[in-house]
């Protein structure tokens, strides 16, 4: 098996040598661009301005729910809307993730990884790190304290890799309220160490057997459970997706990544990076980085789907690289479907990204260009894996490989004295039966 | 109701004032409420399902609705979740569910007929032909679950002569009624419990107290789904409103006459217009 020599191959020197002129010569261009003020309005003052009334970026996101939900989206609204406007609500989270959380998160100079790609410098930023070991519990406290604040007494969550859920389970254990996580039945059989944690933590975890029996089950299953239990349940969505006010919410919680980053990246080096990279299932990891960049158009925004066996084989995960625009699970985005409109399966190694949908903001970032969305494999993100196990120290999570392994096709690409930063979201210790599996080693 | 469309060739007919209204109409001369029957297109195979559809009227369906298979219907209980599995594992499609409606229009000028489905499906058919081909085919409504009012723009700009049918739901805000209203047409579809499809009764005294609220803002029919089982429950709905949507327990008596493998067997038809036949009875003698 290729993947599992220890080591990537690197592309051959010839071709090396061409993308990297051609990128050089590129990025000047652009650079040179951008040190100009814009000569006119053309674009939006901001790109961060989003959503709209009807919580839309673009075309893109809205409220599409039976009328059953929609009082459901409309208290989530109301109380999002005053608690983001409360100071003692930000100074509460912002202690949550100072002191529980462990933020900041270091912006890691990944040395060796540099070396070995021979281009750009690498920085990880190393939402690893976090109580919990990914991004997610950033907007699940957040969540959880708007909850309190609607005073509801019980908390739901959907979950696919459990990363989701095992942060929803420990800030609910923390805030001591009962939590239910929906989970597809055939991840809770792929993910049995989150299972086991999220019991640990004091979670009811629901296996869903209804359709596919995967993630995306296991949001409708959330949703049916909540329109029963309106009164005093709040529903803890992981991702930047759902109706409004959902992707903007999680987002806005997220976007402390980001901002991090920023100013991480300015002390450091004294300027912005030149790229940005992070994969992208639903996309929360991807919008907490990307947003508070959105109008630094010297900084490249690319977001990685996963190619699973590959785009051209149809199993994969990658709605812009291989979907097309729909509606499912409350809002209008690219989604992975047949010609009838029927939702299709998702396939990737990584069950984090194993979603037939993305992020709304995303498809819209996509559709005005502003963010590129590329797709790594199965194999490539194997790869990353175990490169970045070796090199740096740090096991990633599967999600994170896919997202490293752009960075190992982009970087040597790019001049030396660039910056590219990867959004390490979550570690890998969860995954290590996967790619045990996929190395053919038993554990 | 809008304007009437010149008909294309081919087509069926248009019925001036529409077939739900007439229907309505015609039952409130007699003093009765109207039986709304579900059948999910294509469960569990094309042929069964159209022959369910064609003897509904004969067993006492005063409208029926049809329901388009879609991978994930979020609003829907188990029981209306597989039938949805089984219809698309036997290819149905939104397609299908529009050929089985031509067919029926055949032999049957007069039954309205109501389409009851998710919006992705329409969206990937395009809705603009969407809306033509059901206007052709004899469609007379539209329940899209997952469009509500602030989403209808997707589809009701291309909906002339179709009627749009909304839910309202027992959490429905009373300032939210005019905005559920506003497009409104056909008939309102009161949902009667707070959950999904078939997973719990509705409440006399809960309809009784909620049915003239949503009459006070509309002169609209109400008939009343998700919590209808029984004849009796049938029969307690159309005390208080104009017609009762019964879905779940059809499917269920459907479900108990399939054989191991799910396919359909020679009594399957026939149980299911049985169990018709038991809710009209209830639903006719109810106001007596």
């Amino acid at each position: 098996m290729g993947c599992c020599d220890g080591g990537v191959t690197p592309p051959p020197p010839q071709a090396k040598t061409l993308l990297a002129r051609a990128f050089r010569a590129n990025h000047a261009r652009e650079t040179a661009a951008v040190n100009k003020p814009l000569p006119n309005a053309s674009r939006p003052n901001s790109l961060r301005s989003g959503p709209d009334a009807r919580g839309r970026f673009g075309d893109f996101g809205g409220r599409f729910v039976a009328e059953t939900l929609m009082p459901n989206i409309t208290e989530v609204q109301e109380a999002y809307d005053a608690a983001r406007k409360d100071p003692e609500f930000d100074r509460e989270w912002r202690r949550l993730l100072k002191d529980y959380v462990g933020r900041p998160s270091p912006l890691w100079f990944a040395e060796r990884l540099t070396n070995h790609l021979g281009g750009a410098k690498v920085y990880l930023k190393r939402e690893e790190l976090n109580h919990t070991g990914a991004h997610k519990i950033n907007a699940v406290l957040a969540q959880i304290m708007l909850a309190r604040r609607m005073g509801k007494t019980r908390i739901i969550a959907e979950t696919g890799a459990g990363q989701h859920g095992v942060a929803t389970a420990t800030a609910c254990a923390l805030f001591d309220l009962p939590c239910t996580v929906f989970m597809g039945a055939t991840d809770v059989e792929r993910q049995k160490p989150n299972v086991f944690r999220m019991k640990l933590l004091g979670a009811e975890v629901n296996a869903v057997t209804s359709g596919s029996a995967t993630l995306k089950d296991a949001m409708n299953e959330a949703l049916r459970y909540w329109v029963a239990n309106v009164q005093d349940t709040y529903y803890c969505i992981g991702t930047v997706a759902g109706p409004a006010p959902y992707p903007q919410m999680v987002r806005d919680f997220q976007s402390v990544i980001g901002d991090e980053t920023r100013e991480q990246c300015l002390a450091i080096e004294g300027r912005l990076p030149d790229v940005v990279v992070c994969a992208v299932g639903g996309g929360s990891s991807a919008m907490g980085i990307f947003h508070p960049f959105l109008d630094d158009s010297e900084v490249k925004l690319v977001g990685v789907e996963a190619a699973g066996h590959g785009i051209e084989s149809g199993a994969h995960a990658a709605a812009i690289n291989g979907g097309s625009p729909g509606v499912l699970h409350g809002n209008k985005t690219y989604l992975l479907q047949d010609r009838h409109g029927q939702i299709t399966e998702a396939h990737s190694i990584s069950a984090g990204l194993d979603y037939p949908g993305i992020g709304p903001e995303h498809s819209w970032l996509h559709e005005i260009g502003r963010v590129e969305y590329t797709a790594a494999t199965d194999s490539e993100a194997l790869e990353a894996f175990q490169l970045c196990s070796k090199l740096e120290g740090i096991i990633p999570a599967l999600e994170s490989a896919h997202g490293l392994a752009e960075v190992i096709k982009r970087a040597p690409t790019m001049p030396k004295e660039s910056i590219i930063v990867l959004n390490l979201s979550g570690r890998g210790d969860k995954d290590i039966f996967t790619v045990a599996h996929h190395m053919g080693v038993e554990i | 109701m809008g304007e009437t469309l010149p008909t294309a060739e081919g087509c069926i007919e248009p019925v001036p004032g529409g077939r739900i209204a007439r229907r309505f109409a015609k039952l409130r001369a007699e003093g009765r409420g109207a039986l709304m029957p579900f059948l999910e297109a294509y469960d569990p195979d094309p042929a069964t399902s159209m022959a369910i559809l064609r003897g509904m009227p004969g067993a006492g369906a005063d409208l029926i609705e049809i329901g388009v298979p879609f991978t994930d219907p979020a609003a829907d209980g188990p029981t209306v979740q597989k039938a949805g599995q089984r219809a698309l594992k036997a290819g149905g499609t939104l397609a299908g569910a529009l050929a089985m409606v031509r067919d029926f229009r055949r032999d049957d000028e007069s039954t309205p007929l109501v389409l009851m489905g998710y919006l992705n499906p329409i969206l990937a058919y395009g809705p603009e032909r969407f809306c033509e081909d059901c206007r052709c085919s004899g469609v007379d409504g539209l329940i899209i679950v997952d469009m509500p009012p602030e989403e209808a723009d997707e589809v009701q700009p291309f909906a002339q002569g179709l009627d749009m049918i909304r839910l309202v739901a027992p959490t429905t805000l009373e300032s939210r009624l005019p905005t559920v209203l506003d497009g409104a047409s056909g008939f309102i579809y009161y949902v009667a419990i707070t959950g999904i499809t078939g997973t719990r009764s509705a409440d006399a005294a809960d309809l009784a107290a909620a049915i003239p609220r949503i009459r006070a803002a509309t002169d609209l029919p109400v008939a009343i789904g998700f919590g209808v089982r029984t004849p009796q429950q049938a029969a307690e709905a159309v005390q208080v409103a104009d017609g009762a949507v019964v879905a779940s327990s059809l499917i269920e008596i459907l479900v108990g006459t399939l054989d191991e493998e799910g396919r359909a067997t020679p009594g399957t038809v026939r149980a299911v217009l049985d169990g018709v036949r038991a809710l009209a009875e209830g639903v006719r003698g109810a106001r007596d």
